[in-house]
């Protein structure tokens, strides 16, 4: 099946709301806000909270081990317009079969294409559901406290804020097929701020793919961040696929909310970037809920990779289930911080939390610590993170078969990350984003 | 002599400073099936290792021709396009590589720089072979021996052995860990790739599996080389009165025989 109905939507900029080391003073004022007055507000105080917050210092226990040089923001600009959507939208050709397609470039939404929506499915806008609504907006837009370090960072996206995604599924509807969301970055020290709103009522299910990709091999700056709430009962996989240029510095904050015996999925592949931080917060707020945690990430280069989890579980037979594998080539860095939480009335949790560092050179640097806080009974916790070389028997097999040995490391790799999306329950997926990986980890098979 | 055929010739090796291998000699011409029957601690699994090219060994005289060149001193990955192939005593579990890809990467390391393996008759021989073999067609999207009973392991080693069609292929202990049912499918795996193209070197601990794939020449081996060859009789003479009279016949002469060298 394709794609049908295309259209392109209008697309207005945020005014400029006073100089700042990302200051807005590059668009044209004579725009009016496409914002309500009362998000506008928002925003103010959100910049305030930014200018407030002290930077991370080397001795917060967030940013251990982190690299505190990436945090300096002070050359990144606003984007500009891009130069040519039409190229763009050609680009952002993703998985087939899709329920609707979004486009962004530089935050400005540049195509829509919806194939088949249920009835009742909101795909809009951020600045558009505000308006139209409002109660669920606020209910959901970046509604609990940022816990994982980042907090100054996403105070600045808040206060930046231009565009972004709404995906509202209602109470018991299913979307069947996926939902695509492409996040172009285009300029040199250009900065976007990525956002995607995710709500399922009771019961709905959806799939939901975010692409963050850039136009050119140009350093950028991308302030990104997902809220994922489900509804009783809801079914929810996410996935980013991010691919952004080797100079890039990301933050890619997310908080996931799951109700009672609703389960969410959400991987993360993280394939470009120079500085990566990944906050991933799941909040186990109903009995039986579930949260699948996944991370797949080839790092090379000089990339560092820095991502913070948190399993919070605040009620009775929760499960949790995470697992990040890094692969590190070259002198590449990850830093792996995972928590798992048990509230005291969480009795009955299954909560399970794994990272596995693939060493590929004597160079590279991979920190991981995990952490537990146990304060009900009756739990069960998993946790770990080993560290080890490629194989050598593995390797020996393959190239009794006649595999060289570069192709035979990658085929290692490349199974090392298989294992990460055989986690998915949904055939489909998994080929489509193996294919994905096979192509960005140079495979030919 | 003919240049068709699998030549070890008074092969020495080691591990670390441990002699393991001293003065063994064997030829298998193409289109024939050579056993060696031995005790466990003979030295057999090292030959097929060495034979493959493992690191962990060190030859220290004698060479391995195939169809007449030196494949000594020759990556694992090299000896294997030139023809050669090892079904391993206990295949590799890979996480997350499936068995079509791991086959396919391995057939598309054999065409020449830029040429793609064709994935319509590639899948078409695949089934074919799977079938052949009872091997479910579901497995090609399981990861490599990830799970898989002995006898699928092994049975996986025979897919790939007729997937990549070896001019000589050694088979360790192939029969270890079968019940008489997979030792019968797997067995037929092999026969049906006999023929004037293959030259096979079975090793093994028992002589049932040569009634299965029976040999065209058997030797036994001890102590790092052949001490007796026969044929296909002296593995029943074996099974009957086990090793250690060949051991005390044979076994000095050999010792001699190399020591005379």
């Amino acid at each position: 099946m394709t794609l049908s109905a295309t259209s392109e939507i209008r697309v207005r900029e945020l005014p400029a709301q006073g100089i700042t080391v990302l200051p807005l003073d590059s668009l044209d004022e004579s725009h009016s806000s496409p914002w309500p007055e009362w998000f506008r507000h928002d925003q103010q105080k959100a910049w305030d909270l930014y200018e407030s917050l002290p930077m991370p210092k080397r001795n917060d226990e967030p940013w251990r081990f982190a690299n505190l040089k990436a945090l300096d923001l002070s050359e990144f600009q606003p984007a500009k317009p891009v130069e040519d959507k039409a190229v763009l939208i050609a680009r952002s050709s993703g998985l087939a079969d899709l329920a609707a397609k979004l486009v962004f470039a530089n935050d400005a939404l540049i195509h829509r294409e919806v194939a088949g929506l249920p009835a009742g499915v909101l795909l809009l806008p951020l600045e558009q559901a505000a308006t139209e609504h409002e109660e669920l907006f606020r209910k959901h837009f970046m509604s609990t406290e940022v816990r994982l370090g980042s907090k100054k960072f996403a105070a600045l996206h808040r206060a930046r804020l231009r565009s972004g995604a709404f995906v509202h599924v209602p109470k018991g509807v299913v979307i069947e097929r996926p939902i695509e969301i492409w996040h172009w970055v285009e300029g040199e020290n250009a900065t976007i701020l990525p956002h995607t709103l995710i709500v399922l009522g009771e019961g709905a299910s959806a799939t939901v793919i975010d692409r963050f990709v850039s136009s050119r091999d140009e350093r950028s700056l991308a302030l990104a961040v997902n809220d994922l709430t489900l509804g009783q009962g809801a079914l929810l996989s996410y996935i980013g696929v991010q691919e952004w240029s080797d100079k890039a510095t990301a933050f890619h904050l997310n908080t996931t909310e799951v109700e009672r015996d609703a389960i969410s999925t959400a991987l993360q592949m993280n394939f470009g970037g120079s500085y990566i931080r990944g906050e991933s917060d799941s909040h186990l707020l109903g009995e039986g809920s579930r949260s699948v945690m996944l991370s797949i990430n080839p790092a090379s280069g000089s990339r560092e990779i820095d991502q913070r989890t948190f399993q919070d579980h605040f009620s009775p037979r929760a499960t949790s289930d995470l697992l990040y594998h890094n692969a590190l080539a070259d002198s590449s860095k990850t830093i792996f911080a995972g928590l798992i939480k048990v509230e005291e009335a969480a009795h009955e949790t299954d909560a399970y939390q794994k990272v596995r560092n693939l060493m590929l050179s004597d160079e590279a640097e991979a920190n991981s610590m995990p952490g537990l806080e146990i304060l009900a009974d009756n739990v069960r916790c998993t946790h770990g993170a080993t560290s080890g070389e490629l194989n050598e028997d593995e390797l020996f097999y393959m190239m009794a078969r006649g595999i060289a040995p570069k192709q035979a490391a990658q085929l290692i790799v490349r199974g090392f990350f298989g294992t990460v999306l055989e986690r998915l329950d949904n055939d489909f997926l998994k080929e489509r984003l193996g294919e994905i990986l096979d192509r960005k980890l140079n495979l030919t098979v | 002599m003919t240049t068709h055929s699998l030549s070890i010739r008074d092969l020495h090796a080691s591990i670390g400073d441990k002699p393991i291998l001293k003065g063994l000699s064997l030829e298998i011409p193409k289109g024939q099936v050579h056993a060696i029957m031995g005790k466990n601690g003979a030295g057999k699994s090292t030959l097929a290792k060495i034979m493959a090219g493992h690191p962990d060994y060190t030859v220290t005289s004698g060479d391995v021709l195939l169809d007449g060149q030196s494949i000594l001193g020759l990556e694992p990955d090299v000896r294997a396009r030139l023809g050669l192939f090892l079904a391993f005593q206990y295949p590799m579990e890979i996480p997350g590589v499936t068995i079509a890809n791991f086959i396919r990467a391995a057939l598309q390391a054999r065409l020449p720089e830029g040429e793609e393996l064709e994935a319509t008759d590639y899948y078409a021989k695949l089934y074919a072979k799977m079938d052949a073999l009872s091997v479910p067609r579901n497995f090609t999207s399981r990861s490599v021996n990830e799970g898989f009973s002995g006898g699928e392991k092994k049975r996986c080693e025979i897919l790939q052995m007729a997937m990549l069609e070896p001019s000589y292929a050694v088979l360790d202990e192939t029969d270890s860990g079968l019940d008489i049912d997979a030792l019968k499918i797997v067995s037929a795996g092999v026969n049906a790739l006999r023929g004037p193209n293959i030259g096979m070197l079975v090793i093994t601990h028992y002589q049932r599996l040569l009634d299965y794939i029976v040999p065209d020449k058997v030797h036994v081996m001890s102590e790092g080389r052949i001490i007796l060859s026969g044929d296909k009789d002296l593995a029943l003479k074996l099974e009957a009165e086990g090793y250690d009279w060949v051991e005390k016949e044979h076994g000095a002469k050999a010792t001699e025989r190399a020591l005379a060298v």
